[in-house]
Formats: C-alpha cells, sequence, structure tokens
C-alpha cells in the first residue's frame, strides 16, 4: 500500500505536466492549422513538437492514453493489495489462534503484502538462539526492517521465536511456552532451538509456512494426530544429495547454529561416505571383507571407515523434530522430484511434500556415458560400469575377480586411479588390465606434457597395458566377450568396461525450481556465496559459482566439496561469506607417486615448472607419516615427482631417467598471473601455494616465487 | 638447510596457436641457496573472508573450526559447546573449575555414544584431573590446546 502511495504521488506530478504540455500543444496546433495550409513544405529538419497539427494530435493521443492507462493500473494495483490483505485476513482469522500477544503482530503485518514477497527469507530468520536481537546479523541479508516492533512480545510469550512477523502464518503458529502438543497446533514455528518451550513431537511436525498455499500441508498435519510417528513435513534445514558437500554443510550448520535441525535427503541407500578411497585405498586393502566393511589403512596405519560419521552420529527422521537440542537426520532412498521454490517445499518419490526454511542442493552428478556404449544394446551395458559410488565399488570389485581382461576407458583422475589398483591386482589374480584414451599421456589434460608422459610411464609399471591416443567407434558383445572397435582400426577384446569419461551435474530439479543453469560448466548457477536462490544455495559438484580470483568455475574435487560445503552451511546460518579458500585436491598413482593441486591446473595453460632432484623422503608415504595424518587433504602434504635431468645435458628431459624421482613447483599461467599450482613431491607446502593464488599477482620471475617453497629443504 | 647443492632446473612449456608445445629448458637453472625476492601480499588479520582457527579475533571460538573435527556438531554438540564456553571464558585461577558440573554433562552425553566418543571417561578424567593443577588464565592459549588434546 505505502508504496503505491508512493508510486503514484510520483507519477502524479509527470501526469500533470505531461496534461500540461498536452494543452499547450494542442493550442499551438489549433492556432498553427489556422496558418498552416499555405507554408506546407515547412522544414522537416528538425523533430520539434511544432512540427505540425496531426503530429501534435497524435502527441496528444500517446500521452493521453499513458496517462489513462497509468491511473488505470495505479486504481487496479491498489484495488488489489486491499482484496490480498483482506484474503490475507480472513485466511488467518480461518486458522486456530492460540494466543492473545499474536494479535500485536497482526497489524503489522497489515504492511504492505508488497513487500510479502520475501516471505521465505523471512521465515529463515528463525534459526537463532533465544534472545533474537533485531540487530540479527545472523539473519538472512533479505530481512526487511518489520520485525523489531513485534519481536519484543513475541519473544516474551514463546521464548523462542524469532520469526518475522511479516510472515503470517509463522506468527500465527508458536507454540505457547508450556508446549501444547495438541494437533491443532500443528503450525509450525521455525522450531528453534531454544531448549525450554520445546513442543513435542506431536506438535512438531509443521514448521512455519511462510507463504499462503500451505493451508492443505495444516490441513493434512492436522488430522493425523500421532504426528510423532510421521515423517517431518517441515524442517529448517534441509539438504537435497547425501554426499561430501551436504555432510560439510550439516556440520557447519549444527556448529553454528545452535540446536539445529538438519534434514539430508539422499537417492543411496546409506548415509554420506567419502569418494576418495573407493579408488584408491579401498582397492589396497588386505581384508578380504573389505566390500562389507569399506574399512581401510590410511597411510600413517590408522583404520578407518569411508563413512563420515557411524550411525549412531545420525538421529532418524522422525524423531528430528522433538530433538531437544536438533541433530542430523538422513532420509535415504529417497528421490526428490520436484521442488517448489515458491513454496518452499520439495516432493519426494513417494509424493511425500516436506517444506523447509533453507534449502541446500547437492545432488552431485552421475557418471557420464559413452554413445557408442549406450548404442550398443543390453549386453554391452550390462558388461559396463560407470564408476562412482559404494554399489559400483562393490559390483567391480567382485567382477574383477571374475573376469580376465578388463579396460578402462578415460585416462582422468578416475581413469587412471582405477587403472593403478586394478592394476595392482593383476598380479595377484591374472587379470590384464587395458587403459585407454583420447590424449597423449595419463592426465593429459591435466599435467603438462612432459609430466603427463612421465605419469603415464608410472602406470604402465603398475601393470597396465595403455592405449594412448585411442577413440572408440563402436563396440559389439560376440561370444561374452567385448569388441572394442578404435577409429584408427585397433580392435581390443576384453570382458568388462569401465567408463571414466566425466561427470554429469545432476540438475534434474533446475526446471521445477526455475533454477538457472550454467551452458558453460553445467551445474547450477550461483554467486559467489553460492546462493541461487535468497534461501537456496549450491554446493559441490553441481554448483557452478564465482571464484572471485580465479572466474566462474564448478569443481569436482572432494576437497572442493568439503569446502563449499562448509560454506553453504556457514552461509545458510547467516555467514555471507564468498568463497575465497581454495581448495585443493590429489592424486595418488600408488604409494612412490602422487601430486598435490590447487586452482586451475589445465594443461592448455602455459606452464614453468621448477624442478629439482627428490630424495627417498619425498614420497607420499612418508609424507603422511611425518605429518602423522591420514587423508592427504587434511595433512596437505605434497607429493608428485619431477625430476627432470640427472646431470646438466643439453636436450630437454622428457623422461625420467629410471628411479630418479624429483620435485618441484608447476605454476600455470593465465596473464602472466599464477592461477593454478602442482606440488610434485614438496610437503606441507599447500598454505604457500595458496597464498601465491590468492595474492593473484603478476610475479616476473617465478623462479623466485618457486624458492618460497623451499623445495631444497626436507 | 643441507650442504648439498640447491640448484633447480626449470621448464617452461607454452602451447602456440597450432597447439604445438614449446619446451624451453632452462639448464643449471638457478641457485636456490639466496632467499627469495618475490614479494607476497600482507595478512590482514582481520579479513572477513579467511578461515579462521578454533579463535575469532573478537576472542569469540570458532566452532565451525575444522581442528574440532565433529565435537561441535555431533549429538552431544550443546554438551560440548557448553562445557568448552564455560571454559574459554572461565576467569578463575585454576581455569574451567567452576565447569564441572557442564563436563559431567558432556562426559554423561559421550557415554551414550560410545561409537563416538571412543574412550571418553578416560580422557575427561584426565582432563579434570589435570585442571586441578594450578594453571592461570595466561596460559589460556595452551590450556585450550590441552584441552582439547585431552578429548
Amino acid at each position: 500500500m505505502l508504496k503505491c502511495r508512493t508510486v503514484w504521488k510520483k507519477l502524479a506530478p509527470l501526469a500533470r505536466a505531461s496534461s500540461t504540455l498536452c494543452r499547450q500543444n494542442v493550442r499551438r496546433a489549433g492556432l498553427n492549422n489556422g496558418k498552416m495550409p499555405s507554408c506546407v513544405p515547412a522544414g522537416h529538419m528538425s523533430t520539434g513538437p511544432a512540427g505540425g497539427g496531426r503530429e501534435n494530435q497524435m502527441y496528444f493521443l500517446l500521452v493521453g492514453v499513458t496517462c489513462v492507462g497509468g491511473g488505470v493500473y495505479a486504481y487496479r494495483t491498489i484495488k488489489g493489495d486491499h482484496q490480498r490483505y483482506q484474503d490475507r485476513i480472513d485466511e488467518i482469522s480461518s486458522r486456530p489462534h492460540k494466543q492473545a500477544t499474536e494479535e500485536p503482530a497482526i497489524p503489522i503485518q497489515s504492511e504492505p503484502p508488497a513487500v510479502a514477497e520475501p516471505e521465505p527469507q523471512a521465515a529463515l530468520s528463525p534459526e537463532e538462539p533465544s534472545p533474537p536481537a533485531p540487530d540479527v546479523e545472523i539473519l538472512a541479508p533479505i530481512e526487511t526492517t518489520e520485525p523489531p516492533p513485534a519481536d519484543e512480545p513475541m519473544v516474551e510469550a514463546s521464548a523462542e521465536e524469532a520469526a518475522e512477523p511479516s510472515a503470517a502464518p509463522v506468527v500465527e503458529e508458536e507454540p505457547s511456552p508450556p508446549s501444547e502438543p495438541s494437533p491443532a497446533e500443528l503450525t509450525e514455528p521455525p522450531p528453534a532451538p531454544v531448549a525450554e518451550s520445546e513442543p513435542t513431537a506431536a506438535a512438531e511436525s509443521l514448521a512455519a509456512e511462510p507463504t499462503e498455499p500451505q493451508p492443505e500441508v495444516v490441513a493434512e498435519s492436522g488430522d493425523s494426530l500421532p504426528a510423532s510417528l510421521q515423517f517431518p513435513s517441515h524442517t529448517p534445514y534441509l539438504l537435497i544429495g547425501g554426499g561430501t558437500a551436504s555432510f560439510a554443510a550439516a556440520r557447519s550448520i549444527r556448529a553454528r547454529d545452535p540446536g539445529a535441525k538438519v534434514l539430508i535427503v539422499t537417492d543411496e541407500p546409506v548415509p554420506p561416505y567419502m569418494r576418495p578411497p573407493l579408488s584408491k585405498e579401498l582397492w589396497f586393502s588386505d581384508d578380504p571383507s573389505v566390500t562389507e566393511t569399506l574399512r581401510f589403512k590410511q597411510w600413517n596405519g590408522k583404520e578407518r571407515s569411508i563413512y563420515f560419521q557411524p550411525p549412531s552420529f545420525y538421529i532418524s527422521a522422525e524423531e528430528l523434530d522433538g530433538a531437544e537440542n536438533g541433530g542430523v537426520a538422513v532420509l535415504t532412498s529417497k528421490t526428490v522430484v520436484h521442488m517448489d521454490v515458491r513454496g518452499n517445499k520439495i516432493k519426494l518419490d513417494d509424493n511425500t511434500e516436506i517444506s523447509y526454511d533453507k534449502c541446500l542442493i547437492a545432488t552431485g552428478g552421475v557418471p557420464r556415458s559413452l554413445q557408442v556404449i549406450e548404442r550398443a544394446g543390453e549386453e554391452v551395458m550390462k558388461r559396463t560400469t560407470l564408476f562412482r559410488k559404494v554399489e559400483d565399488f562393490k559390483s567391480l570389485d567382485k567382477v574383477s575377480r571374475n573376469i580376465k581382461s578388463i579396460t578402462i576407458i578415460g585416462g582422468g583422475f578416475l581413469g587412471s586411479e582405477l587403472a593403478c589398483a586394478l592394476g595392482r591386482r593383476s598380479t595377484e589374480c591374472d587379470l590384464e588390465v587395458i587403459q585407454m584414451f583420447p590424449e597423449k599421456g595419463n592426465m593429459g589434460k591435466v599435467l603438462p606434457e612432459y609430466l603427463s608422459n612421465w605419469t603415464t610411464e608410472k602406470v604402465k609399471k603398475e601393470g597396465v597395458k595403455v592405449i594412448s591416443e585411442a577413440l572408440v567407434k563402436s563396440v559389439v558383445c560376440k561370444d561374452e566377450k567385448l569388441e572394442i572397435q578404435l577409429k584408427d582400426g585397433r580392435l581390443v577384446k576384453t570382458d568388462h568396461i569401465v567408463a571414466a569419461v566425466g561427470l554429469e551435474p545432476n540438475v534434474d530439479l533446475a526446471k521445477s525450481a526455475g533454477l538457472e543453469v550454467d551452458s558453460d560448466f553445467g551445474g547450477f548457477r550461483v554467486n559467489a556465496e553460492l546462493q541461487a536462490r535468497s534461501n537456496i544455495w549450491v554446493a559441490g559438484d553441481a554448483a557452478c559459482f564465482y571464484d572471485i580470483r580465479l572466474g566462474r568455475r564448478r569443481v569436482e574435487h572432494h576437497d572442493h566439496a568439503v569446502v563449499s560445503g562448509r560454506l553453504a552451511g556457514e552461509n545458510m546460518t547467516g555467514a555471507n561469506k564468498p568463497y575465497w579458500h581454495q581448495s585443493m585436491f590429489w592424486s595418488d598413482l600408488g604409494p612412490d607417486v602422487g601430486y598435490e593441486a590447487i586452482g586451475i591446473v589445465d594443461s592448455s595453460l602455459p606452464t614453468v615448472g621448477v624442478f629439482a632432484k627428490a630424495t627417498s623422503k619425498d614420497t607420499p608415504k612418508a609424507a603422511t607419516e611425518k605429518s602423522g595424518t591420514g587423508i592427504r587433504s587434511e595433512s596437505e602434504t605434497e607429493d608428485t615427482a619431477v625430476s627432470p635431468v640427472a646431470s646438466p645435458t643439453p636436450a630437454p628431459p622428457a623422461v625420467l631417467q629410471k628411479d630418479e624421482y624429483g620435485k618441484g613447483v608447476i605454476f600455470y599461467l593465465r596473464d602472466k598471473v599464477v592461477v593454478g599450482i602442482i606440488l610434485w613431491n614438496v610437503f606441507n607446502r599447500m598454505p604457500v601455494a595458496r597464498k601465491i593464488i590468492k595474492d593473484g599477482e603478476q610475479h616476473v620471475d617465478l623462479n623466485e616465487v618457486a624458492k618460497l617453497f623451499n623445495i631444497h629443504d626436507d | 638447510m643441507t650442504n648439498k647443492t640447491q640448484r633447480c632446473y626449470i621448464l617452461k612449456l607454452v602451447k602456440t596457436e597450432d597447439k604445438q608445445q614449446i619446451l624451453t629448458f632452462i639448464n643449471g637453472g638457478t641457485d636456490h641457496a639466496t632467499p627469495s625476492s618475490a614479494e607476497l601480499i600482507e595478512e590482514d588479520p582481520n579479513d572477513p573472508y579467511e578461515e579462521r582457527g578454533l579463535i575469532f579475533p573478537s576472542g569469540e571460538i570458532n566452532w565451525n573450526c575444522p581442528c574440532l573435527g565433529g565435537m561441535a556438531s555431533g549429538p552431544c554438540g550443546t554438551e560440548f559447546k557448553d562445557a568448552f564456553s564455560c571454559f574459554h571464558y572461565s576467569k578463575e585461577e585454576v581455569k574451567g573449575s567452576e565447569c564441572l558440573e557442564q563436563f559431567r554433562a558432556m562426559q554423561e552425553c559421550m557415554q551414550r555414544y560410545p561409537e563416538l566418543y571412543p574412550q571418553e571417561d578416560e580422557k575427561v578424567q584426565e582432563y579434570e584431573r589435570s585442571s586441578e593443577t594450578k594453571q592461570t588464565s595466561q596460559d589460556s592459549a595452551s590450556a585450550e590446546t590441552s584441552f582439547l588434546q585431552s578429548l
């Protein structure tokens, strides 16, 4: 209402001005018309208003119509607003009331429904500890400034609500301090985490439904009395996807928002786990039951499970609402099929609806398939593994024990790691391991050619038959064996194929949610703070985000999932921080060789490598032993070997001497600025690398920069 | 610093328009014995974007610090936060001596989840014993680290 008034006020003087103009023109026109006929071919050089009677009339008509149109629109808007207001009031009064204290809040809601759109955000504030000071840094940025007056009475009354009064339904539905578990109260306080008046599970099911089209949901739960046995139909924090990013976000939220209630929905049948061991450590395990236990031994000898936390860490979904101190619940084997951003709710594949206050999309991706394989038919497809999940690991492990020959298509991280892992196994069980890819060498898209060559030699030493520059033309199944025809004519016969040719980010929800998808990198397009909408964030493999230093990108690494998940969790609890701490990644090709990298590491960029001879202390194993930690990204050790030269010879050292390891730093440059760094067999220097990229300076002499790494020190 | 030679070799690799790779090898490279002349930008201790350690510049506890592992976010997160906050802000001569109640509550909670908090009892008892010895608040930083290590 206010808005319309101000708009009208603005329009009025304009209208007046234009009508005066019109009148003046008419007069002029009138006068002119009388005189005009004799001077018809008057200069048409200017386009001034006094151009002629007809033009004046047109002008008058246009302006007039605009004014009338503007007036009509303004009138309609005001009427509409009033109507909406009435509707809202009627709706509210038709719902069960609980407290007198809600009255004072209502007049405040009469404030512009025009400003009502930011409701979803408004209702999101809730997650605060009991004294919700109106000057809340923690609240979502969209907050309107209405809260302060209404906050006081509400706070006193309910001892836990920080909900914005402008979200009318929210106000209505706060539980009274001594919790009344009556089913009528299904309205939802954004069940903020304060201990005292914790409503029982029964009342909990519905938390704040910020917009109107929730009544049906209210009604449903209204009918169900034993809500304690039910699924939560509302959760303050909803995380779609049960991978690394999601878990990191859950942890972040729980750390920052006391007593937060977090619901993770995953289509996998298991709780969140880490992916890197699936293509590395789990394959090196001596334990025959590793496919069941999923435990692996880290370099430092300590054993751990791939699961981030054991099942006792999580609470059940049914308990989530009633949990006094909140918790993390995981709904397994459920796919989110529809997302209603306006209504702040999602729908699962079993038709359950869950509404949320804040949502994280961390859906990751699905492995890309090869068209030639899809076209090849059922027999080929069932002998092909697209490797990504725990179940893929289990089935590949089983398959690899029962066949004679396996081929990995793809020469990147996953393909090379699996090839090395299987190559190791080939010595034990008479398995032929073939790896084929279109590039010239392993990691050809990442490493500069001389390193890629070195890596390829290393992979071959692990027992893998490497076929480079191989493009698959067709695949057929003959007599239970697969025949892969390459474009250059070569034929490869094998029993099973593993396709490791990239990841397709999962943006299935983009359509129903109306979220933007990036056309260059794929994935959901989000800003530097990982926000897609004011209460929707995206993290992990599926997020195409803006990196302040390096530009828009999408990163598919484990540490990035952790870093972005953490950041999303922080931002969901009001931190408003951009992506700034650069994530790193690593790759191991066995205990002797690995490397760590950070930033944009693309072999199409010019590179400068600075190398020195390495000693036996420069290996991944030694690195982790020294630092006493297990997982590489925790210790951030760097190990990658590059030593080009034994003695200074004129020829460029493209191939390493046998048994000679080197260490060094490789800088990737874009416009003379270092945007990526690989640390090859150099320990514990990732913070230095991170700093260099963060600074984003143009360094004149990269050798001087390399000195910062002290690669000659142990 | 070792006595062995600190020479480095430099390899520059660029791709030209026609995708050819040109590898330039600078032999006899340079000597890494002299300190670097590269300049790094000075860190701003109050940079709002930076990741922080356990304690923020303001003195508050960073519950999201990776160093805490899952302590602040697990089922006993609330109890842990209460106990640790009490300890952190304690001004007593024996730091945290007034926090025994919170620590007991935390210990009780952790006992209910042995899978998540293995051997908690011993560690908390160890802490309680160590807190009985004289520890002034000047040692607070180190006190906190040792507290965490005892967990």
